[in-house]
């Protein structure tokens, strides 16, 4: 089901695009990833587990996890959920393992491009290092796996805290297009090289600049680009944590920021009723556009004590009406091929759910919005340290204040440096990119660096700023120790 | 733990509490009591009411001050000010509102409290657009006026 009235977004009416999905015709409308346009015609089951028999639906929405392949115009393992939709095109469910087909993968030889510095990903973070390298003369290529630029800002319908620096009081899908225009204007004056559809695929041998390959989707195949540059500038974002429990697989299990693309980007209900996992700032979040767009939320469960979020986005959603229950979890999800309801369960002092407290409730989407992992398996691959800090939300490379991790050229920022909010995602982007210039020569605001750094501190400063304060000291630390052994 | 952590609902005790005067002449009330790094709501505010001490700060408003103008209702990013102006039996409540269905003035809508229950009716006097959002102000009763928060169209 389409969302066609919101007091945000305006969901025009688009392009009608028919394709076949099991060779059944389904119209989908332009600017729809695959995934998108199937969930809006009723189709939620995407694949089979590998080992099981169980149907499998979307999970991250983001082209981060595995949970939607298909095979599209023959060509296996298709991330549907970023796929564009194309007229025409032929979606069908995989057998397990995918086939290897007689097609060509690499339709076009393979290309050049000689770049100052790289960025991978145009979120927030990626876009403001972007902007600010190439302000400083240095030379830009930045790659993104969507078809958009934006990051996880174009599903951003409410305003941002902070203060005027960080454009607070905007929207974050304003925020979004503000920074692309600024990106654009540096493209057309050839200062900043842009690819979308694009991913990152790792780092290769070479003799003095760094090497990557890049592969480029075209009709669903791949071009491949050898990118060589000075310096790198890594910002991938993170994906979202599942949670265990029985039935945590079935189609309709959605992270919550999965559903916030879905209904915020492409205008998709998820479902009817929406049963929110996590109290934090973002299940919060998106249980209030889930209602702007029209959809029950029939309560949030916080395992917690407390509501981790802001009350003022708690209070909003209080005041509509919706349930917030803390030292609450779900326990399992009912339905045989799609969700039907949960078993929610009431937890004690130690987070052991308590006997005889179990509730059933009636809900067809069930939103996990429990954390999230920075994405650092290319770091990993570069030869990055990393290392285990448990209040940035799991492995992360250590950097120093210029956000340079242990490796000469490679820099970090955003939710790949450690989760944070967008506010400081953007300046760690900027202080990276700016760094980065520095670093080739194309700089030398020292004082800029300095000015980024004191922003970023007052973000930081207050009581919710805690965990990613103690998460940055940590780093901080370990950065100097291995920066030192390098 | 404060009870407003676990429940998400504030009391009047977690809040300024402005004079009889100053309700006559309206005010605004800042549902917002926790540390936040957040204050477009102190430069919004053309008479300098609203302070910080810092930017994580919760915001304060000098009721002797404000002009209950409602600039900060729609700016807040965290919808959480309303503006309150009580003559004897009647008060005007001024809040955001980012739904679909936008009321008319005139319109008799229903009037929910801070846990979304209805509570009665309100009459629709002035709705203004501040970008997306709403800046709604109803007439209630004057006993309802530190109690509804959001309206039902």
């Amino acid at each position: 089901m389409r969302i066609r009235a919101h007091p945000i977004i305006d969901f025009k009416k688009r392009k009608e695009l028919p394709f076949y999905f099991q060779k059944k015709k389904i119209v989908g409308e332009e600017g729809d990833t695959i995934a998108s346009a199937l969930h809006a015609a009723g189709v939620r089951t995407l694949t089979t587990s590998l080992k099981y028999e169980s149907p499998r639906g979307f999970f991250c929405g983001i082209g981060k996890c595995s949970s939607c392949l298909m095979r599209v115009n023959g060509v296996p393992n298709v991330r549907t959920c970023i796929a564009p939709l194309e007229e025409g095109i032929q979606v069908e469910m995989q057998e397990k393992l995918a086939e290897l087909p007689d097609a060509d993968f690499f339709g076009e030889p393979k290309k050049n491009i000689d770049v100052d510095v790289l960025i991978v990903g145009a979120g927030p973070a990626g876009l403001c290092a972007a902007i600010e390298s190439a302000m400083q003369g240095v030379s830009v290529l930045i790659v993104d796996e969507n078809q958009r630029v934006g990051g996880q800002l174009i599903k951003q319908t409410h305003k941002f805290f902070g203060s005027k620096q960080e454009r607070a009081g905007t929207r974050g899908i304003d925020i979004a297009k503000e920074l692309e225009d600024d990106l654009r204007k540096l493209e057309s004056e050839r200062k900043i090289s842009v690819m979308t559809d694009a991913t990152v695929i790792g780092c290769y041998e070479s003799d003095k600049k760094y090497r990557f390959g890049v592969v480029e989707r075209c009709d669903y195949k791949s071009v491949l680009y050898d990118v060589r540059c000075n310096a790198v500038i890594l910002a991938c974002g993170a994906m979202e944590n599942m949670l265990l429990f029985l039935g945590n697989d079935l189609p309709g299990v959605y992270g919550a920021g999965a559903v916030q693309t879905l209904m915020n980007v492409y205008g998709v209900m998820p479902g009817k009723r929406v049963l929110m996992v996590g109290a934090g700032n973002v299940g919060l979040i998106v249980s209030y556009q889930l209602l702007q767009a029209g959809i029950v939320v029939d309560r949030i469960v916080e395992a917690a004590p407390s509501i981790g979020g802001y009350n003022v986005h708690a209070a909003k959603l209080r005041r509509c009406g919706v349930l917030i229950q803390t030292s609450h979890s779900i326990k399992e999800v009912c339905g045989e091929k799609k969700v039907e309801g949960a078993v929610l369960v009431r937890l004690d002092v130690n987070w052991k759910p308590i006997k005889d407290s179990e509730e059933y409730i009636k809900c067809d989407t069930i939103c996990l919005a429990v954390g999230l992992t920075p994405s650092t398996r290319l770091l990993s691959q570069i030869g990055v340290h990393l290392d285990y800090i448990p209040e940035a939300g799991g492995y992360v490379a250590p950097h120093d204040e210029s956000m340079q991790t242990s490796v000469k050229g490679v820099y970090v920022a955003g939710d790949a440096s450690g989760i944070e909010e967008a506010s400081t995602a953007m300046i760690e982007g900027k202080i990276a990119g700016l760094a980065a210039a520095i670093q080739l020569g194309g700089s030398r605001n020292k004082k800029l660096l300095a000015q980024y750094r004191e922003e970023l501190g007052q973000l930081r400063a207050g009581p919710f700023g805690e965990k990613p304060r103690i998460a940055k000291e940590k780093i901080a630390k370990l950065a100097e120790v291995r920066h030192a052994s390098v | 733990m404060r009870q407003y952590e676990k429940t998400g609902i504030l009391s009047i005790k977690d809040l300024q509490a402005p004079s009889k005067k100053q309700f006559e002449k309206g005010v605004a009330i800042l549902e917002c009591v926790q540390e936040i790094p957040c204050n477009p709501c102190v430069d919004s505010c053309p008479v300098h009411a609203i302070s910080m001490k810092d930017i994580n700060a919760p915001p304060v408003n000098d009721f002797e001050k404000c002009i209950g103008c409602t600039k900060c209702v729609g700016v807040c990013p965290g919808l959480a000010i309303f503006v309150i102006k009580i003559k004897a039996n009647t008060a005007w409540i001024t809040l955001p509102y980012e739904f679909v269905t936008v009321p008319k003035v005139g319109d008799v809508v229903q009037a929910l409290d801070r846990i979304g229950k209805v509570r009665g009716k309100a009459l629709v006097k002035k709705v203004v657009k501040y970008g997306k959002t709403m800046v709604v102000t109803i007439e209630v009763n004057s006993s309802l006026a530190m109690s509804i928060r959001n309206i039902k169209v």
